[in-house]
């Protein structure tokens, strides 16, 4: 970036059980319950989204009049949970889909937008709810089952953020756009595993067009890969890039719930809403605390959608970089 | 058509890296879970068998009927509750392969689709999960019926 956006603000609202997260204390609002008062586990969804939306507003002091663009994407089908949250806004609106890489995706391109002087403030979003993920990937949340051990446990969360010109926050320096990766996993309840190389890729491509390498960095973050995901990802790049990525690496999804007391998590969260408040929540402010100065994120999404899974196809990855910088 | 591409060397490669790394599912000790709460189940069941034919004065055999409608409806009350999909995370099979798994997966997709309506909603998604045992079962009894019917004659 010429003049890299600033992140003036972020909002993230989180469900009951993230709530217990060991990072809870990061979160802006905690839902009491999963339906947020709501008749619908989707109508719950947007109202996620809209209130995260409106934190990261009012933190900012910023009204709909002050931003130019809205940059949103969900799990949901024809990513609804977006759309109806546009139409709230009454702003000018694009959707986005990333899978679970929604999160950088819509970050990364209203950088880019604001950095190529077209707007001067967008506000990004995105959203994933357990209970509407599960019914439309998976099965009835009361249908009992088993879960594989890598297994993931899909975040019920939204963050959004405020980018802008001025002001003080992260600054969004550098933003890789992932390609698609395919190395033919098709176990839709394996996507730490699908999505690794994606990240991997990525992460290779950031490093050789920025000439950095991962040791200019205070932290590395992945963006849903679950403990299981992140190992391989450790294994196949310094493998396929010989990086050693050590204890400046972590995952969002390993580190937003407490594996050893909610056991039913397996390998950890996932769901566009995994990285929103890890990093909007959780890793922005540890950049105002002084804990890290500069970041790299790198959101995960695994492609699929449930016919394409029914009709045993691979499953295609992406995968976003967005490196941040507190100055 | 389009042909099955072959795998590249790269994602046979990253394959074998998975299966290595790839933590087991716990079989046995599932497989022990599930041995024992089915046994659970089955012991529940012949409970209501006996009271059944201890009350009602039928033969074990006729007793079986309202039995099985009993546990049908405890599985049943136990999704509704919340209860079920708890247990079955380490129970696993042994409650899913009695009927109590069969009144847990119409019971959950109902509640799951209540939201749709009765039309489009529970009357035509109650099935979702359950449909393929009942198509199966139809499928199967129709051939044995065929079978035993020829053999008799």
């Amino acid at each position: 970036m010429a003049t890299p956006p600033i992140v003036i603000a972020t909002g993230t609202t989180v469900g009951p059980f993230e709530g217990q997260s060991p990072l809870a204390k990061d979160f802006d609002l905690i839902a009491g319950d999963l339906t947020l008062g709501q008749a619908s586990f989707e109508l719950a969804e947007r109202e996620l989204m809209n209130s995260a939306c409106l934190k990261a507003m009012q933190k900012a002091k910023r009204t709909e009049k002050d931003i130019d663009l809205f940059i949103a994407g969900d799990l949901l089908n024809q990513i609804i949970t977006s759309g109806f949250n546009a139409s709230l806004l009454g702003l000018p609106f694009f959707g986005v889909y990333g899978a679970c890489s929604t999160s950088m995706a819509g970050l990364g391109l209203g950088a880019m937008l604001i950095d190529g002087g077209f707007i001067g403030t967008a506000l990004t979003a995105t959203s994933s709810h357990y209970s509407a993920a599960e019914r439309q990937y998976r099965y009835p949340t009361e249908y009992g089952n088993q879960r594989r051990p890598y297994g993931q446990w899909t975040v019920t969360g939204a963050g959004a953020a405020l980018l802008t010109t001025q002001g003080k926050g992260p600054r969004v320096t550098h933003v890789t756009v992932g390609k698609m990766t395919d190395f033919g996993v098709k176990d839709p309840l394996n996507m730490g595993a699908a999505m690794a190389p994606a990240a991997a890729d990525t992460m290779l491509r950031h490093f050789a067009d920025t000439k950095r390498m991962p040791e200019d960095y205070d932290l590395i973050v992945t963006g849903d890969l679950g403990e299981f995901g992140a190992e391989i990802l450790r294994r196949w790049i310094k493998e396929t890039g010989g990086l050693e990525l050590g204890i400046r690496y972590k995952d969002c999804g390993a580190m937003i719930y407490d594996r050893v007391k909610y056991p039913q998590v397996a390998s950890g969260g996932s769901g566009c809403g995994c990285s929103a408040v890890v990093v909007f929540g959780h890793l922005f402010r540890e950049m105002e605390r002084g804990r890290y100065r500069r970041i790299l994120v790198i959101a995960t999404g695994a492609m699929h959608s449930p016919t394409s899974v029914m009709q045993k196809q691979t499953i295609p990855c992406i995968a976003h970089a967005v490196a941040f910088e507190f100055p | 058509m389009s042909q099955k591409p072959l795998p590249t060397p790269e994602q046979a490669r990253y394959q074998q890296l998975i299966k290595e790394m790839e933590p087991p599912a716990r079989y046995t000790a599932n497989a022990l879970w599930a041995f024992f709460s089915g046994g659970l189940v089955c012991v529940i069941g012949q409970f209501f068998i006996d009271l059944y034919a201890a009350i009602l004065h039928l033969p074990p055999v006729e007793a079986s009927n309202p039995a099985v409608a009993t546990m049908i409806m405890l599985g049943a009350i136990l999704t509704a509750f919340g209860v079920f999909d708890r247990l079955a995370r380490y129970a696993g099979a042994g409650l899913a392969v009695p009927v109590t798994g069969f009144a847990n997966s119409m019971v959950s997709a109902a509640l799951e689709y209540k939201q749709e309506g009765f039309i489009q909603g529970i009357g035509s998604k109650i099935f979702i999960l359950s449909g393929s045992v009942i198509t199966y079962g139809v499928v199967t009894a129709f051939f044995v019926g065929l079978i035993h019917a020829l053999l008799k004659r």
